[in-house]
């Protein structure tokens, strides 16, 4: 590892001055992702700019029935806070479905968001790697690619996102609050990622030197009856090969309003506005889950070896509606505490 | 090596107020071993995915190998050694030896430190992967008892390659009750201050 200087800021205005118009300084919160990077000399900062000292700490109650989430919450924190719980419990259920209670305790939601992608050619430095080193080429296309994109990637990068976290964000329609030496700025979660397209070492659109300061949950009664499912190769601790977080909310039987989102399958978190629109009004049957799923999924450009998960995908949103619809029936709204205990 | 690459930490280990100065590349788990004295947290992976090298820093568990020791100034820090008490071992110690929960022992101080947290993240509320998604969240009901699934899902960052598992969870489960004994009827983390309680 590189030597480095170690900065531990308390005013934002000192992180954004010590960060401006260098690219070797990094912020550093939790460090799971960061530090481990830096043993492999992905990262070569000279400076960390520890942010976990700033006053970016917690989640509060916004005017609009939603939740405002400070950059450093830790994701245990997200995912155990009582109002996630009952207004969003997707995004606490995609928390606890990925890492483990270790990394959950240090990782931070900003660093959630900005993580990079488990492609082990990105971790390896003595393999060619558009994202890590732009031009050198893409050796997952033809090698190892299981795990890789099905969706929106490109010739120069296959890579996924890896968050569960940021799945469940998109499907709420999330909004990233950010601060910069200019002033504050916002960008919703679908318009954060941008797809590898030419430049995948470019991968978001904050400008250079922002600090993510919270992110914004909209008030939506549909959330409450919200769910994350997430398939991956061993039980628990482990990457996702597709996750989906879904809402759905079902009046006289038809579809009233519906949010989908895919992990595992691009770039970024995947909305899947598609067969939200499909399904707008339909009647709420396993068939046009299916339908509205097969309608996101024809867009899908699987790789020689990861076409099983176009058919996981269609299964995986049509499983998580399924389950939705069912607890419409019965007696289990989402706030309904008469149930029995386990 | 100029100044600005090393910081000058406290850490309070064990309850002991340790003054040191550190390369800021050193890890907690570096610090805590070779600066410290400290060595019953392990270096497994050195990369966050075995969890040998748990502690629990200012009471939550976290991996030390990727925990900057400069980051850490100023918190207090258990290891395996500071669980014990003046004489006697902690239950959840004590339970690992009753019921064999190791073979080589390697990851053992992780667990441990580890499942110390489990129990205490459970007293607090909080839920896992495994806590059942067909039971809607309710605030003020009581948590649920652990059981097997639960403390697998929850002690998953903990690997042991001898594959003591069976005992391991074994012995927390044991733990487990025995707190639970002592925590009866603790409501969910924050559930008193819910407007919207509908209990």
């Amino acid at each position: 590892m590189k030597e480095f200087a170690y900065l531990r800021p308390t005013r934002i205005h000192d992180a954004l001055t010590a960060a401006a118009g260098r690219d070797d300084v990094r912020y550093l919160a939790g460090g799971t992702n960061l530090v481990d990077l830096m043993k492999d000399e992905v990262y070569r900062p000279a400076v960390l700019v520890d942010v976990r000292h700033l006053p970016l700490d917690g989640v509060r109650d916004a005017p609009d029935g939603g939740l405002v989430i400070g950059a450093t919450t830790t994701n245990s924190d997200v995912a155990a806070h009582p109002h996630v719980r009952l207004r969003y419990p997707a995004l606490s259920q995609a928390i606890l479905a990925g890492a483990s209670g270790q990394l959950r305790n240090m990782a931070t939601v900003a660093g959630n968001l900005l993580q990079r992608t488990r492609c082990g050619y990105f971790a390896d430095p003595s393999q060619p790697c558009n994202k890590r080193a732009p031009g050198s080429g893409c050796p997952a296309i033809a090698g190892e690619h299981h795990n890789h994109a099905i969706l929106d990637w490109s010739e120069h990068c296959a890579a996924t996102h890896a968050s569960d976290m940021a799945v469940a964000l998109a499907a709420f329609d999330a909004v990233v609050h950010y601060e910069t030496l200019d002033g504050p700025g916002i960008v919703t979660l679908a318009d954060l990622y941008l797809p590898p397209g030419t430049t995948p070492d470019r991968e978001t659109t904050l400008p250079a030197g922002a600090l993510i300061t919270a992110v914004a949950l909209p008030g939506a009664a549909a959330s409450r009856r919200s769910r994350y499912r997430k398939v991956r190769e061993r039980a628990s601790y482990a990457f996702a090969t597709v996750s989906a977080a879904a809402s759905l909310d079902v009046r006289d039987g038809r579809v009233h309003d519906v949010r989908i989102a895919l992990g595992g399958v691009a770039a970024r978190p995947w909305r899947a506005r598609h067969a939200e629109a499909v399904l707008a009004q339909q009647a709420a049957t396993t068939e046009h889950f299916r339908a509205a799923a097969r309608a996101e999924l024809e867009a899908a450009r699987p790789l020689r070896g990861n076409a099983y998960k176009v058919a996981l995908a269609e299964n995986l949103i049509t499983a998580v509606l399924d389950d939705l619809a069912a607890s419409h029936d019965g007696s289990a709204a989402p706030y309904d505490t008469q149930e029995g205990s386990r | 090596m100029s100044d600005r690459t090393r910081s000058a930490i406290t850490l309070h280990a064990n309850g002991d107020a340790r003054a040191l100065t550190v390369d800021n590349r050193r890890t907690l788990l570096d610090a805590l071993r070779d600066d410290l004295g400290l060595t019953g947290a392990k270096k497994g992976c050195d990369h966050g995915q075995c969890g040998a090298c748990t502690v629990l820093v200012n009471g939550r568990r976290v991996v030390s190998c990727l925990t900057l020791a400069a980051a850490a100034d100023g918190s207090e820090v258990t290891t395996v050694e500071g669980l014990a008490g003046a004489d006697r071992l902690s239950p959840l110690q004590e339970a690992f030896v009753r019921l064999d929960g190791l073979q080589c022992g390697f990851c053992t101080p992780g667990q441990l430190c580890s499942a110390t947290a489990v129990l205490a993240e459970h007293a607090a509320g909080w839920p896992s992967a495994a806590t059942r998604p067909d039971r809607p969240y309710a605030p003020g009901r009581p948590t649920p008892a652990l059981d097997a699934a639960e403390i697998r899902e929850r002690m998953s960052g903990n690997l042991c390659r001898c594959g003591a598992y069976p005992q391991i969870v074994r012995a927390v489960l044991e733990a487990a009750r025995d707190t639970a004994a002592e925590h009866a009827h603790t409501p969910e983390t924050g559930a008193a201050d819910l407007e919207e309680s509908h209990a």
